[in-house]
Protein backbone atom coordinates (compact mmCIF):
# COMPACT_ATOMS: atom_id res chain seq x y z
CA UNK A 1 0.00 0.00 0.00
CA UNK A 2 1.33 3.41 -0.93
CA UNK A 3 2.16 5.67 1.96
CA UNK A 4 -0.19 8.35 0.57
CA UNK A 5 -3.13 5.90 0.74
CA UNK A 6 -2.14 4.98 4.28
CA UNK A 7 -2.03 8.64 5.28
CA UNK A 8 -5.43 9.29 3.70
CA UNK A 9 -7.00 6.46 5.68
CA UNK A 10 -5.38 7.70 8.87
CA UNK A 11 -6.60 11.24 8.24
CA UNK A 12 -10.14 9.91 7.83
CA UNK A 13 -9.79 8.25 11.22
CA UNK A 14 -8.37 11.48 12.56
CA UNK A 15 -11.62 13.23 11.57
CA UNK A 16 -13.48 10.88 13.90
CA UNK A 17 -10.94 11.51 16.69
CA UNK A 18 -11.33 15.27 16.28
CA UNK A 19 -15.12 14.89 16.40
CA UNK A 20 -14.94 12.94 19.67
CA UNK A 21 -12.58 15.59 21.02
CA UNK A 22 -14.78 18.55 20.07
CA UNK A 23 -18.09 17.02 21.13
CA UNK A 24 -16.58 16.05 24.49
CA UNK A 25 -15.18 19.52 25.16
CA UNK A 26 -18.27 21.42 24.02
CA UNK A 27 -20.56 19.45 26.32
CA UNK A 28 -18.35 18.51 29.26
CA UNK A 29 -17.04 22.01 29.97
CA UNK A 30 -20.49 23.49 30.76
CA UNK A 31 -21.74 20.22 32.27
CA UNK A 32 -18.68 20.16 34.53
CA UNK A 33 -19.63 23.59 35.86
CA UNK A 34 -23.12 22.34 36.70
CA UNK A 35 -21.66 19.23 38.35
CA UNK A 36 -19.33 21.42 40.43
CA UNK A 37 -22.38 23.37 41.68
CA UNK A 38 -23.91 20.06 42.72
CA UNK A 39 -20.69 19.04 44.42
CA UNK A 40 -20.70 22.33 46.41
CA UNK A 41 -24.48 22.27 47.03
CA UNK A 42 -25.76 22.94 50.55
CA UNK A 43 -28.26 20.12 49.99
CA UNK A 44 -26.56 16.96 51.36
CA UNK A 45 -28.56 14.62 49.07
CA UNK A 46 -27.45 16.40 45.88
CA UNK A 47 -23.91 16.74 47.19
CA UNK A 48 -23.65 13.03 48.02
CA UNK A 49 -25.08 11.88 44.68
CA UNK A 50 -22.64 14.11 42.79
CA UNK A 51 -19.76 12.98 44.98
CA UNK A 52 -20.50 9.33 44.19
CA UNK A 53 -20.79 10.12 40.47
CA UNK A 54 -17.42 11.90 40.44
CA UNK A 55 -15.86 9.13 42.49
CA UNK A 56 -17.04 6.39 40.08
CA UNK A 57 -16.03 8.38 36.97
CA UNK A 58 -12.56 8.99 38.31
CA UNK A 59 -12.16 5.65 40.01
CA UNK A 60 -12.85 3.30 37.08
CA UNK A 61 -11.22 3.08 33.63
CA UNK A 62 -12.82 5.16 30.88
CA UNK A 63 -12.58 2.10 28.61
CA UNK A 64 -14.75 0.14 31.03
CA UNK A 65 -17.24 3.02 31.22
CA UNK A 66 -17.50 3.10 27.42
CA UNK A 67 -18.14 -0.62 27.29
CA UNK A 68 -20.74 -0.37 30.07
CA UNK A 69 -22.59 2.43 28.31
CA UNK A 70 -22.43 0.70 24.94
CA UNK A 71 -23.62 -2.73 26.12
CA UNK A 72 -25.69 -1.61 29.11
CA UNK A 73 -28.98 -1.00 27.26
CA UNK A 74 -28.74 -4.38 25.51
CA UNK A 75 -27.68 -6.60 28.38
CA UNK A 76 -29.40 -4.62 31.09
CA UNK A 77 -32.68 -3.67 29.45
CA UNK A 78 -32.84 -5.87 26.37
CA UNK A 79 -32.94 -2.92 23.99
CA UNK A 80 -31.27 -3.87 20.70
CA UNK A 81 -28.37 -1.65 19.64
CA UNK A 82 -29.15 0.58 16.68
CA UNK A 83 -26.34 1.18 14.15
CA UNK A 84 -25.64 4.75 15.32
CA UNK A 85 -25.61 3.83 19.02
CA UNK A 86 -21.84 3.28 18.99
CA UNK A 87 -21.10 6.94 18.32
CA UNK A 88 -23.69 8.15 20.80
CA UNK A 89 -22.31 5.81 23.44
CA UNK A 90 -18.78 7.15 22.88
CA UNK A 91 -20.04 10.72 23.18
CA UNK A 92 -22.01 9.99 26.38
CA UNK A 93 -19.11 8.14 27.94
CA UNK A 94 -16.53 10.80 27.20
CA UNK A 95 -18.79 13.68 28.21
CA UNK A 96 -19.79 12.10 31.55
CA UNK A 97 -16.19 11.17 32.33
CA UNK A 98 -14.64 14.51 31.46
CA UNK A 99 -17.43 16.51 33.16
CA UNK A 100 -16.44 14.79 36.41
CA UNK A 101 -12.81 15.86 36.06
CA UNK A 102 -13.69 19.37 34.94
CA UNK A 103 -16.13 19.70 37.87
CA UNK A 104 -13.32 19.16 40.34
CA UNK A 105 -11.15 21.68 38.50
CA UNK A 106 -13.95 24.25 38.62
CA UNK A 107 -14.53 23.54 42.30
CA UNK A 108 -10.86 24.12 43.10
CA UNK A 109 -10.96 27.44 41.24
CA UNK A 110 -14.23 28.62 42.78
CA UNK A 111 -13.19 27.70 46.31
CA UNK A 112 -9.88 29.55 45.89
CA UNK A 113 -11.64 32.89 45.36
CA UNK A 114 -11.38 35.28 48.29
CA UNK A 115 -14.63 35.95 50.20
CA UNK A 116 -13.86 39.66 49.74
CA UNK A 117 -14.87 39.44 46.08
CA UNK A 118 -18.32 38.11 47.02
CA UNK A 119 -18.65 40.72 49.77
CA UNK A 120 -17.71 43.62 47.49
CA UNK A 121 -20.23 42.36 44.92
CA UNK A 122 -22.93 41.99 47.57
CA UNK A 123 -22.42 45.53 48.89
CA UNK A 124 -22.62 46.87 45.32
CA UNK A 125 -25.94 45.10 44.88
CA UNK A 126 -25.00 42.49 42.27
CA UNK A 127 -27.46 39.59 42.13
CA UNK A 128 -26.13 36.08 42.80
CA UNK A 129 -26.06 35.29 39.07
CA UNK A 130 -24.34 38.59 38.23
CA UNK A 131 -21.80 38.00 40.99
CA UNK A 132 -20.97 34.58 39.64
CA UNK A 133 -20.88 35.32 35.93
CA UNK A 134 -19.41 38.85 36.03
CA UNK A 135 -17.07 38.72 39.01
CA UNK A 136 -16.23 35.15 40.00
CA UNK A 137 -16.25 32.99 36.85
CA UNK A 138 -13.89 35.17 34.73
CA UNK A 139 -11.30 35.03 37.51
CA UNK A 140 -11.88 31.30 38.02
CA UNK A 141 -11.29 30.60 34.31
CA UNK A 142 -7.94 32.34 34.45
CA UNK A 143 -6.91 30.37 37.52
CA UNK A 144 -7.95 26.95 36.22
CA UNK A 145 -6.65 27.32 32.68
CA UNK A 146 -3.39 25.37 33.22
CA UNK A 147 -5.35 22.47 34.76
CA UNK A 148 -7.90 22.55 31.92
CA UNK A 149 -5.06 22.49 29.38
CA UNK A 150 -3.69 19.38 31.05
CA UNK A 151 -7.06 17.66 30.92
CA UNK A 152 -7.63 18.70 27.30
CA UNK A 153 -4.30 17.22 26.23
CA UNK A 154 -5.19 13.99 28.01
CA UNK A 155 -8.50 14.01 26.15
CA UNK A 156 -6.72 14.07 22.77
CA UNK A 157 -4.93 10.86 23.66
CA UNK A 158 -7.98 9.33 25.35
CA UNK A 159 -9.97 9.57 22.11
CA UNK A 160 -8.07 6.43 21.09
CA UNK A 161 -10.13 4.50 23.67
CA UNK A 162 -13.07 4.70 21.25
CA UNK A 163 -11.58 1.63 19.59
CA UNK A 164 -12.76 -0.44 22.56
CA UNK A 165 -16.35 -0.38 21.26
CA UNK A 166 -15.41 -0.44 17.62
CA UNK A 167 -15.67 3.21 16.68
CA UNK A 168 -13.28 3.75 13.80
CA UNK A 169 -11.09 6.57 15.08
CA UNK A 170 -7.49 7.15 14.02
CA UNK A 171 -6.09 4.60 16.46
CA UNK A 172 -8.47 1.89 15.24
CA UNK A 173 -7.40 2.62 11.64
CA UNK A 174 -3.71 2.61 12.56
CA UNK A 175 -4.01 -0.75 14.31
CA UNK A 176 -5.89 -2.28 11.40
CA UNK A 177 -3.40 -0.95 8.85
CA UNK A 178 -0.49 -2.11 10.95
CA UNK A 179 -1.93 -5.62 11.06
CA UNK A 180 -2.85 -5.85 7.37
CA UNK A 181 0.44 -4.33 6.14
CA UNK A 182 2.53 -6.07 8.81
CA UNK A 183 4.25 -2.74 9.36
CA UNK A 184 4.70 -0.44 12.31
CA UNK A 185 4.65 2.59 10.03
CA UNK A 186 0.91 3.35 10.45
CA UNK A 187 1.34 3.42 14.24
CA UNK A 188 4.31 5.76 13.90
CA UNK A 189 2.24 8.06 11.70
CA UNK A 190 -0.62 7.91 14.20
CA UNK A 191 1.80 8.91 16.96
CA UNK A 192 2.98 11.87 14.92
CA UNK A 193 -0.63 12.92 14.23
CA UNK A 194 -1.56 12.77 17.92
CA UNK A 195 1.50 14.83 18.71
CA UNK A 196 0.65 17.50 16.12
CA UNK A 197 -2.94 17.56 17.36
CA UNK A 198 -1.74 18.19 20.90
CA UNK A 199 0.82 20.71 19.76
CA UNK A 200 -2.01 22.76 18.26
CA UNK A 201 -4.17 22.33 21.38
CA UNK A 202 -1.30 23.45 23.64
CA UNK A 203 -0.56 26.42 21.39
CA UNK A 204 -4.21 27.46 21.42
CA UNK A 205 -4.53 27.15 25.20
CA UNK A 206 -1.31 29.05 25.74
CA UNK A 207 -2.56 31.91 23.61
CA UNK A 208 -5.71 32.12 25.76
CA UNK A 209 -3.52 32.14 28.86
CA UNK A 210 -1.48 34.98 27.40
CA UNK A 211 -4.64 36.91 26.58
CA UNK A 212 -5.75 36.66 30.20
CA UNK A 213 -2.36 37.82 31.43
CA UNK A 214 -3.39 41.47 31.48
CA UNK A 215 -4.11 41.19 35.22
CA UNK A 216 -3.13 39.03 38.13
CA UNK B 1 -32.78 63.05 60.23
CA UNK B 2 -31.24 59.75 61.15
CA UNK B 3 -30.09 57.61 58.23
CA UNK B 4 -29.25 54.55 60.30
CA UNK B 5 -30.46 53.28 63.63
CA UNK B 6 -29.09 50.14 65.23
CA UNK B 7 -30.75 48.98 68.45
CA UNK B 8 -29.56 46.35 70.91
CA UNK B 9 -27.39 44.51 68.41
CA UNK B 10 -25.96 41.24 69.69
CA UNK B 11 -23.66 38.88 67.85
CA UNK B 12 -21.74 35.79 68.93
CA UNK B 13 -19.31 33.58 67.03
CA UNK B 14 -19.08 30.00 68.33
CA UNK B 15 -20.45 31.01 71.70
CA UNK B 16 -18.13 33.97 72.07
CA UNK B 17 -20.00 37.25 72.43
CA UNK B 18 -18.46 39.80 70.08
CA UNK B 19 -21.22 42.40 70.25
CA UNK B 20 -23.17 42.70 73.51
CA UNK B 21 -26.08 45.08 73.14
CA UNK B 22 -24.86 47.84 70.85
CA UNK B 23 -27.05 50.76 69.83
CA UNK B 24 -26.13 53.66 67.63
CA UNK B 25 -27.64 56.32 65.42
CA UNK B 26 -26.12 57.97 62.38
CA UNK B 27 -27.50 61.40 61.48
CA UNK B 28 -27.45 62.80 57.97
CA UNK B 29 -24.24 64.68 57.23
CA UNK B 30 -22.35 63.49 60.28
CA UNK B 31 -19.07 61.63 60.56
CA UNK B 32 -19.07 58.89 63.17
CA UNK B 33 -15.80 57.19 64.05
CA UNK B 34 -15.67 53.89 65.84
CA UNK B 35 -12.45 53.35 67.79
CA UNK B 36 -11.27 50.80 70.27
CA UNK B 37 -8.73 48.04 70.78
CA UNK B 38 -8.42 45.07 68.39
CA UNK B 39 -11.09 42.48 69.08
CA UNK B 40 -13.47 44.99 70.60
CA UNK B 41 -16.08 44.23 67.91
CA UNK B 42 -15.70 47.35 65.72
CA UNK B 43 -15.43 45.51 62.42
CA UNK B 44 -18.17 43.05 63.36
CA UNK B 45 -20.44 46.00 64.13
CA UNK B 46 -19.69 47.45 60.70
CA UNK B 47 -20.28 44.06 59.05
CA UNK B 48 -23.66 43.83 60.81
CA UNK B 49 -24.54 47.37 59.73
CA UNK B 50 -23.76 46.55 56.09
CA UNK B 51 -25.48 43.18 56.02
CA UNK B 52 -22.30 41.11 55.64
CA UNK B 53 -23.15 39.52 59.01
CA UNK B 54 -26.59 38.94 60.46
CA UNK B 55 -26.94 39.96 64.10
CA UNK B 56 -28.28 37.32 66.50
CA UNK B 57 -30.74 39.87 67.83
CA UNK B 58 -31.50 43.56 67.62
CA UNK B 59 -32.93 45.93 65.09
CA UNK B 60 -31.41 47.78 62.14
CA UNK B 61 -33.34 50.52 60.40
CA UNK B 62 -32.07 52.28 57.30
CA UNK B 63 -33.24 55.34 55.46
CA UNK B 64 -31.48 55.27 52.14
CA UNK B 65 -28.55 53.34 50.70
CA UNK B 66 -25.00 52.67 51.80
CA UNK B 67 -21.57 51.84 50.45
CA UNK B 68 -18.57 50.18 52.06
CA UNK B 69 -14.84 50.69 51.66
CA UNK B 70 -12.91 47.60 52.71
CA UNK B 71 -9.62 47.37 54.51
CA UNK B 72 -8.09 45.39 51.65
CA UNK B 73 -9.96 47.20 48.85
CA UNK B 74 -11.56 44.12 47.25
CA UNK B 75 -11.40 45.67 43.80
CA UNK B 76 -12.28 43.40 40.91
CA UNK B 77 -8.84 42.51 39.50
CA UNK B 78 -10.11 41.58 36.02
CA UNK B 79 -11.77 44.98 35.53
CA UNK B 80 -9.96 48.19 34.63
CA UNK B 81 -10.22 51.11 37.02
CA UNK B 82 -13.06 52.74 35.08
CA UNK B 83 -14.94 49.45 34.80
CA UNK B 84 -14.60 48.84 38.54
CA UNK B 85 -16.28 52.20 39.10
CA UNK B 86 -18.94 52.03 36.37
CA UNK B 87 -20.00 48.38 36.27
CA UNK B 88 -22.37 48.32 39.24
CA UNK B 89 -24.12 51.64 38.44
CA UNK B 90 -24.74 50.35 34.89
CA UNK B 91 -25.52 46.69 35.59
CA UNK B 92 -27.12 46.95 39.02
CA UNK B 93 -28.68 50.42 39.09
CA UNK B 94 -29.41 50.23 35.33
CA UNK B 95 -28.37 53.84 34.86
CA UNK B 96 -27.44 55.35 31.52
CA UNK B 97 -23.95 54.48 30.38
CA UNK B 98 -22.82 57.93 29.22
CA UNK B 99 -24.07 59.56 32.40
CA UNK B 100 -22.35 56.92 34.59
CA UNK B 101 -19.05 57.30 32.72
CA UNK B 102 -19.17 61.07 33.03
CA UNK B 103 -19.77 60.82 36.76
CA UNK B 104 -17.10 58.14 37.18
CA UNK B 105 -14.50 60.28 35.40
CA UNK B 106 -15.34 63.21 37.66
CA UNK B 107 -14.93 60.95 40.71
CA UNK B 108 -11.61 59.61 39.47
CA UNK B 109 -10.43 63.18 38.83
CA UNK B 110 -11.39 64.04 42.40
CA UNK B 111 -9.36 61.07 43.61
CA UNK B 112 -6.38 62.21 41.52
CA UNK B 113 -6.64 59.15 39.27
CA UNK B 114 -7.64 60.66 35.93
CA UNK B 115 -4.62 59.15 34.18
CA UNK B 116 -5.34 55.67 35.61
CA UNK B 117 -8.79 54.92 34.24
CA UNK B 118 -7.54 52.22 31.89
CA UNK B 119 -5.08 50.71 34.38
CA UNK B 120 -5.78 47.45 36.22
CA UNK B 121 -5.77 47.25 40.02
CA UNK B 122 -2.56 45.17 40.03
CA UNK B 123 -0.74 48.08 38.37
CA UNK B 124 -1.65 50.51 41.16
CA UNK B 125 -0.18 51.25 44.59
CA UNK B 126 -2.23 50.37 47.66
CA UNK B 127 -3.19 54.00 48.16
CA UNK B 128 -4.35 54.29 44.56
CA UNK B 129 -6.33 51.05 44.84
CA UNK B 130 -8.04 52.33 47.95
CA UNK B 131 -8.92 55.58 46.18
CA UNK B 132 -10.42 53.56 43.32
CA UNK B 133 -12.49 51.60 45.81
CA UNK B 134 -13.73 54.85 47.37
CA UNK B 135 -14.67 56.08 43.87
CA UNK B 136 -16.41 52.74 43.23
CA UNK B 137 -18.46 53.14 46.41
CA UNK B 138 -19.29 56.79 45.68
CA UNK B 139 -20.39 56.01 42.11
CA UNK B 140 -23.44 54.26 43.59
CA UNK B 141 -24.44 57.59 45.20
CA UNK B 142 -24.85 56.09 48.66
CA UNK B 143 -26.46 58.02 51.51
CA UNK B 144 -23.95 56.60 53.98
CA UNK B 145 -20.39 55.49 53.32
CA UNK B 146 -18.82 52.97 55.69
CA UNK B 147 -15.07 52.58 56.02
CA UNK B 148 -13.61 49.44 57.59
CA UNK B 149 -10.09 50.41 58.69
CA UNK B 150 -9.41 51.99 55.29
CA UNK B 151 -5.71 52.62 55.94
CA UNK B 152 -4.75 49.48 57.87
CA UNK B 153 -3.36 47.71 54.79
CA UNK B 154 -1.32 50.73 53.69
CA UNK B 155 2.18 52.03 54.32
CA UNK B 156 2.29 55.12 56.54
CA UNK B 157 3.12 57.40 53.62
CA UNK B 158 0.09 56.12 51.69
CA UNK B 159 -2.17 56.45 54.71
CA UNK B 160 -2.10 60.25 54.48
CA UNK B 161 -3.52 60.35 50.96
CA UNK B 162 -6.53 58.26 51.97
CA UNK B 163 -7.16 60.28 55.11
CA UNK B 164 -7.09 63.45 53.02
CA UNK B 165 -9.73 62.03 50.65
CA UNK B 166 -11.96 61.18 53.62
CA UNK B 167 -11.45 64.66 55.09
CA UNK B 168 -12.47 66.22 51.77
CA UNK B 169 -15.62 64.08 51.77
CA UNK B 170 -16.37 65.19 55.33
CA UNK B 171 -16.05 68.80 54.23
CA UNK B 172 -18.76 68.06 51.63
CA UNK B 173 -20.98 66.70 54.43
CA UNK B 174 -20.90 63.11 53.21
CA UNK B 175 -22.40 60.91 55.92
CA UNK B 176 -19.68 58.50 57.00
CA UNK B 177 -19.06 55.79 59.57
CA UNK B 178 -15.37 55.04 59.96
CA UNK B 179 -13.73 52.22 61.87
CA UNK B 180 -10.17 53.41 62.37
CA UNK B 181 -6.98 53.18 64.38
CA UNK B 182 -5.87 56.65 63.29
CA UNK B 183 -6.58 58.58 66.47
CA UNK B 184 -5.59 62.11 65.49
CA UNK B 185 -7.51 61.68 62.26
CA UNK B 186 -10.59 60.46 64.13
CA UNK B 187 -10.31 63.42 66.47
CA UNK B 188 -10.07 65.91 63.57
CA UNK B 189 -12.69 64.54 61.22
CA UNK B 190 -15.43 63.13 63.47
CA UNK B 191 -18.60 64.73 64.75
CA UNK B 192 -19.13 61.76 67.01
CA UNK B 193 -16.90 59.04 68.33
CA UNK B 194 -17.90 55.68 69.67
CA UNK B 195 -15.32 53.94 71.83
CA UNK B 196 -15.83 50.19 71.92
CA UNK B 197 -14.30 47.73 74.31
CA UNK B 198 -15.06 44.01 74.69
CA UNK B 199 -18.26 44.18 72.68
CA UNK B 200 -19.73 47.15 74.54
CA UNK B 201 -19.94 50.84 73.73
CA UNK B 202 -17.78 52.04 76.56
CA UNK B 203 -18.06 55.72 75.72
CA UNK B 204 -19.85 57.84 73.18
CA UNK B 205 -19.79 61.57 72.50
CA UNK B 206 -18.35 64.36 70.45
CA UNK B 207 -14.66 64.14 69.54
CA UNK B 208 -13.80 66.68 72.24
CA UNK B 209 -15.78 64.84 74.91
CA UNK B 210 -14.27 61.45 74.12
CA UNK B 211 -10.69 62.64 73.88
CA UNK B 212 -11.03 64.71 77.07
CA UNK B 213 -12.81 61.97 78.99
CA UNK B 214 -11.40 60.76 82.26
CA UNK B 215 -12.82 57.25 81.72
CA UNK B 216 -9.97 54.92 82.69
CA UNK B 217 -10.54 52.49 79.77
CA UNK B 218 -10.27 55.14 77.10
CA UNK B 219 -7.37 56.85 78.86
CA UNK B 220 -5.55 53.54 78.84
CA UNK B 221 -6.39 52.99 75.17
CA UNK B 222 -5.43 56.48 74.00
CA UNK B 223 -2.27 56.32 76.11
CA UNK B 224 -0.98 53.69 73.68
CA UNK B 225 -0.96 56.26 70.90
CA UNK B 226 1.93 58.68 71.36
CA UNK B 227 1.00 61.78 69.41
CA UNK B 228 -2.48 62.46 70.78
Amino acid sequence: MAISVMLMKLLEGMGVSVMIFLVTLIFSLPLGLLVSFGRMSKNPVIRTIVKVYISVMRGTPLMLQLIAIYFGPYYGLGIPNSPGWKNTAVAIGFILNYAAYFAEIYRGGIESMSPGQYEAAKILGYSRAQTFFRIILPQVIKRILPAVTNETITLVKDTSLAFSIGVIDMFTVAKALSASQTSLLPLVFAGVFYYIFNFIVAFFMESIEKKLNYYH
Amino acid sequence: MSLLEMKHIKKSFNGQEVLRDISLTVEKGEVLSIIGPSGSGKSTLLRCATGLETPDSGEIRYTGTFGLVFQNFNLFPHYSVIKNVTDAPIKVQKRRKDEVYQEARALLAKMGLSDKENAYPCQLSGGQQQRVSIARALAMNPDILFFDEPTSALDPELTGEILKVIKDLAAEHMTMVIVTHEMSFARNVSDHILFMDQGYVELEGTAEEVFASSNSRIRGFLGKFENI
